[in-house]
């Protein structure tokens, strides 16, 4: 939480104001009593209508002034507090966008938007509410006690008795409380599991007819609840009584004190008013205070949460040198023989994800020559995302190092290797604008006929040419009114635009028929530039044209070479190849 | 009017649960009403404190004492009925809550799966968590607050009116004031709370897109442009975000102005009045009354309040009401029978089937399948394969004709005997949060550890649970969590592994596990089907071929019935289908 106030740095003006001006309304506030006592030592005393007449214009005058620092003090307030969450917004962005592959995968994207949202709007308007009331309130307790002072030494006393008095019963109770309401929040989100679950799983538990016993389970998690629930309740139920009490007794106290000390002549009938009046101030202000503690508590817990997301560093720094720095001797990316026809290789690559035991890929080693295709294959889970996600760096290798055109990538910028990259993820994603925007996400300044281009290869082309608008046809959010296989082209088109060196195909042809599937490859190998493609596919159609077929299991790999080659000599290609042309077998059968 | 009238009826159902705690509610109103009146007598009290106090030499201390004596009186009364009245709110708000849960979950084991498969799970979640507790927090406390707050001002307005009626006067015709300032407040900023609320909105859609898919956004180094564009919205929510936060925290300073504009004038009045001299008021009833101008526009603003809450809580109430109302599925005749020794004999006659009416699917369908038989369920993704299962697990009831399991219709049979006599694995694994054994063990709660043991290796499952942290006693969060796909996979086969009923219901999905352990799995499928009758989704050649009838969906109507053979031969859809797909 505290890194977070460096962001109220720009509006410290604004963070010291706004809390002076609310003590400002404050103290006006606090003259008040005072005036009233005076009306009636002086004015009602003594006859004097003039008297009486001038006080209440105080009395309107200090409102105002009151009113126009208040509505000033919330606009420093409003100010710092918006200002304070846009930056925040900012920063956590920024942030996260710096995150390389394994940050996102540790934090999941989920949590990262509630970060990005919901908890940053609690911080907002904690902050918001603390430059209010945070200064106000303990002035205004205090204050109150010195103007006791000014009035009568003794009387102010029982103020010095009963402030502390208060305070240890609203804050112990709200001590005493809000780990309860924790626990209270922990049963409650038990009871919401129970529900999902029943909701998710409805056919599973009718199956095994467990409806009963889901209700058991339901009724104890829900009695649990309410057992806390009242629990709490009491606690907090003593609250008000408690603090009337003691208000008031100090007040009983206070009437028999400024009895006593009128009778003696030490005070005046209108002074005894003021006390009585600052008293009950004392009491409105406390239980504001003990809300805005609440506030803040959660506005606290939300800052520390999104704190947490911007500690989190990046792994994987921008700055090339920098990060190379760390890494081994220097000397092997220079020993390789500079003939500029290996494009891609791995030397031993081991990958070890963040806070996993083993290793996801070990020992990986090969290299591709400039326009080869590789087929990589193997089962779910066998490293084949993982190993192509090496090559545009999204992960850094954590043994072993990969060399893209003869350099480790870790001595490009991040910006420069991922330029010679045009990789198509599993999952094709477009975002919402136009489909000329979205495939310029490959290149800014790409033509028409650049883009119909790299449409015509990707078998796109027929997909804009369905649309209505062509090229400016609206793309939804997430690429909504288009159907599976259309994506996956367009995210295909969008990584040819870029003409890239290296081409990774991601298991991306799986929403496409053999045939387009086939007409795709053929059309990638016709490409004038032809790049160095990887193909990862669960198919064995989709890869056996390949020059060079790397065959994962386990993260290691199992086999490599030709379809003919690894047919003959790779038991696990050749289970896989089985598995899958059986049925063609059959079929020819 | 309709929606009045909804509301009312909505109250009426709120009022059927408070019923059996009406005597903690009339407890917490007179407890109410006793608080607020003691509360307000305070004032009074001191205010004759006061008029006792007149100056040197003028005390009169034995009428003092006694006020004294009768005020810790009254704090001890007031302290006391506000505890109780708090303990009874309490007892109400949460017993309430308790019992409205726990029927909307009743229902919800018993709504026809037609309802739940329509609607959102999130929603009907929040249903049961969210708007519940909004609809007891708002309703139930609102109420009280509501009702505290028209005390106080009739008590207020009582009290003032009983010690001076010109005074009364100066607070009742000035104290409105502070209402339309709020409401005008309120009126002005609704328009930028709505601005705000959209362009958060927009940035919310803005950052879902792009972190749901920061790895594309890297991939193209597209980050500055995305933090450009990110940016734009940002300033604009600065913008909207101060206007909003400010102008409506101007609802305060305003109304405590024209508080302090209601105190001056009583100050004035009072002054004025207590000079005359004349007995019409004295200090400390004007001490009094001032403590009373200082509390009583608050209830005024608390219940402007409460109001809109109390509607918010309404519509939460009716939300919940509707889950609470919602047809259950067709209740089980008292004379149900209890399927026993079932075989494996499964007819369909004359089956009529839709989702929605205006959109016909299963028309006329008839099969008959024997003991042992295989019935593979084949078509392109989407293509409703899963109404079969539906309507086989009676998940949903048949439009017209029936299905019957040894010759009985199965909706004369329990839906439990029934169920009991499929094992089903479906293509949506699906785990409750608990440990790996009480998952495995949900179809036989009293299995025996070689059994469980037994079936998890038969479904290739032992040997990755051996190798979690606690073996079958892990853990597994909701949806299972920390596993992979192919993982809960093969727990839910265990699972079916383990009981064995006498038919089976397989999707047979299993695109998430790898080819080599796919192919152990279907040895063990193959296992399990052998003298069962089973209905399988398939997706296999093999199996397809190996299957003594094929029924081909499309669109979710059956196209074709019968097996590979005749199906090849007469040339419809499924050679059709058999030719594009299997053949390369």
């Amino acid at each position: 939480m505290k890194k977070l106030l460096v962001f109220l740095n720009n509006y410290k003006k604004e963070c010291i104001l706004a809390p002076l001006f609310k003590m400002l309304e404050a103290s006006f506030e606090l003259i008040i009593p005072l005036v009233v006592s005076a009306i009636i030592d002086v004015g009602i005393a003594k006859g004097d209508g003039h008297y009486i007449v001038r006080m209440c214009f105080i009395m309107v005058a200090l409102g105002l002034l009151g009113l126009v620092s208040s509505v000033t003090a919330q606009y420093f307030a409003a100010k710092a507090a918006a200002g304070f969450g846009t930056k925040v917004r900012h920063a956590l962005f920024a942030h996260i966008q710096s995150f390389s592959f394994s940050e996102i995968d540790k934090a999941g994207t989920a949590t990262l938007i509630t970060r990005m949202t919901s908890d940053i709007n609690q911080v907002q308007s904690g902050v918001n509410m603390v430059l209010r009331l945070f200064l106000r309130s303990p002035f205004i307790v205090l204050g109150a006690m010195v103007m006791a002072f000014t009035i009568d030494g003794k009387s102010a006393l029982i103020f010095v008795v009963t402030i502390p008095l208060l305070s240890l019963v609203v804050f112990g109770v709200m001590a005493a409380s809000i780990p309860l309401y924790r626990k209270v929040q922990e049963r409650l989100d038990r009871v919401l599991g129970i529900t999902r679950e029943n909701l998710t799983g409805a056919r599973v538990i009718r199956a095994f007819h467990k409806e009963e016993e889901e209700k058991n389970r339901f009724e104890e998690g829900l009695e649990n609840l309410t057992a806390m629930q009242t629990h709490v309740g009491k606690i907090s139920a003593f609250l008000n009584p408690v603090t009337y009490v003691i208000i008031n007794a100090a007040t009983i106290v206070l009437l028999y004190t400024g009895a006593v000390q009128v009778d003696v002549g030490n005070l005046t009938q209108g002074e005894v008013v003021a006390l009585v009046n600052y008293m009950s101030q004392i009491l409105v202000e406390l239980i504001k205070l003990a809300n805005l503690i609440i506030t803040i508590n959660k506005a606290v817990a939300c800052g520390n949460r999104v704190s947490s997301v911007l500690d989190m560093e990046s792994t994987m720094p921008v700055d090339a040198s920098a990060s190379f720095r760390e890494g081994e001797q220097k000397s092997p990316s220079f020993e390789k023989p500079d003939d500029g026809n290996i494009m891609v290789q791995f030397e031993h690559v081991g990958l070890t994800y963040q806070e996993a035991g083993a290793e996801s890929l070990s020992d990986i080693d090969f290299s591709v020559k400039k326009g080869e295709t590789v087929g990589v294959i193997g089962g779910t889970g066998s490293g084949k995302t993982s190993l192509v996600h090496l090559i545009p760096r999204f992960y850094d290798a954590t043994r072993g190092k990969v060399l893209v055109a003869g350099r480790d990538v870790r001595e490009y910028s991040l910006e420069e290797l991922r330029q010679k990259v045009g990789i198509v993820m599993q999952k094709s994603v477009l975002f919402a604008g136009t489909i000329r925007e979205n495939l310029r996400w490959g290149k800014a300044d790409a033509t028409d006929e650049e883009l119909y281009e790299a449409l015509q290869t990707a078998q796109a082309r027929e997909v804009v040419e369905g649309k209505a608008g062509k090229l400016d046809a609206p793309v939804e959010q997430g690429g909504k009114n288009f159907s599976g296989g259309q994506r996956q082209r367009l995210t295909i088109a969008r990584a040819l635009v870029r003409k890239p060196e290296i081409l990774i195909l991601d298991d991306s042809a799986s929403a496409l028929d053999y045939a387009t599937d086939a007409r795709l490859r053929l059309a990638i190998r016709g490409m004038k530039e032809k790049p160095t493609v990887f193909i990862v596919s669960q198919r064995t159609s989709s890869i056996q044209h390949a020059d060079k077929i790397i065959v994962l299991d386990d993260g290691e790999i199992a086999g490599m070479g030709t379809h003919e080659k690894l047919l003959c000599d790779c038991a696990v290609y050749r289970e896989i190849y089985d598995s899958q042309y059986k049925k063609s077998n059959a079929a020819v059968s | 009017m309709k929606k009045k009238k909804s509301q009312l009826q909505t109250l009426k159902k709120v009022l059927k649960y408070i019923k059996s705690y009406r005597i903690f509610l009339i407890l917490s109103l007179l407890f109410a009403v006793a608080t607020v009146a003691s509360t307000l007598y305070f004032p009074v009290l001191t205010g004759e404190v006061i008029d006792h106090i007149l100056g040197f030499g003028q005390v009169e201390f034995a009428v003092i004492m006694g006020l004294l004596g009768k005020m810790g009186a009254i704090i001890a009364v007031t302290a006391l009925a506000q505890w109780l009245m708090n303990v009874c709110n309490n007892k109400i708000t949460y017993e309430v809550v308790q019992d409205v849960r726990r029927e909307a979950f009743a229902k919800m084991e018993i709504l026809p799966l037609k309802f739940i498969d329509a609607h959102s799970h999130g929603e009907l979640v929040s249903r049961v968590i969210a708007d519940v507790d909004q609809f007891a927090d708002g309703l139930l406390m609102g109420f009280s607050q509501l009702f505290t707050g028209v005390v106080t001002i009739l008590g207020t307005l009582l009290f003032m009116l009983s010690i001076n009626v010109k005074i009364t006067l100066v607070v009742v015709l000035v104290t409105p004031v502070s209402l339309f300032v709020a409401s005008f407040i309120a009126r002005r900023t609704f328009s930028m709370f709505m601005l705000q609320s959209t362009t958060r909105g927009e940035q919310t859609s803005l950052i879902n897109e792009m972190i749901e898919n920061q790895k594309v956004v890297q991939a193209f180094s597209k980050e500055e442009d995305v933090l450009d564009k990110f940016d734009e919205i940002n300033a604009r929510l600065e913008k909207a975000s101060l206007r909003a936060t400010f102008f409506s925290s101007l609802t305060n300073p305003g109304t405590r102005f024209v508080n302090s504009l209601v105190y001056t004038g009583v100050a004035l009045v009072g002054a004025f009045l207590a000079m005359s001299g004349n007995g019409a008021l004295t200090v400390g009833q004007l001490s009094c009354f001032l403590s009373y101008a200082n509390q009583y526009t608050k209830p005024f603003n608390e219940i402007s309040g409460v109001v809109t809450e109390l509607q918010n809580a309404l519509a939460c109430a009716e939300r919940i009401f509707a889950l609470i109302d919602e047809e259950p599925q067709t209740p089980e005749p008292e004379d149900a029978g209890i399927l026993q020794d079932v075989k494996g004999n499964v007819q369909l006659e004359h089956v009529y089937f839709s989702y929605a009416p205006e959109q016909k699917l299963i028309e006329d369908f008839n099969l008959n399948v024997q003991p042992g038989q295989r019935v593979a369920i084949v078509g392109p993704t989407g293509c409703g394969k899963t109404t079969i299962i539906n309507l086989l697990m009676r998940f949903y009831d048949v439009d017209g004709g029936s299905i019957q399991v040894e010759g009985k219709d199965i909706r004369a049979v329990t839906r439990r005997s029934l169920r009991e006599s499929y094992g089903m694995v479906l293509q949506e694994t699906w785990l409750k949060a608990g440990t790996i054994r009480e998952n495995l063990m949900m179809g036989k709660p009293d299995a025996t550890e070689e059994e469980v043991l037994a079936a998890a290796k038969a479904a290739h499952a032992h040997s990755f649970i051996k190798r979690l942290p606690n073996g079958y006693d892990t853990v597994i969060g909701e949806e299972g969590g920390s596993l992979s796909v192919g993982q809960k996979q093969l727990l839910c086969i265990a699972r079916v592994m383990l009981c064995l009923p006498p038919m089976l219901i397989l999707d047979e999905a299993t695109s998430s596990i790898d080819t080599r352990t796919e192919m152990k799995i279907q040895n063990a499928f193959a296992k399990m089907m052998e003298g069962r009758t089973s209905f399988i989704v398939a997706h296999r050649l093999s199996t397809i071929q190996e299957a003594d009838i094929i029924l081909v969906m499309k669109d979710g109507h059956i196209l074709e019935q019968g097996n590979h053979e005749e199906l090849l031969k007469q040339g419809g859809f499924y050679s059709e289908l058999y030719n594009s797909q299997f053949a390369v």
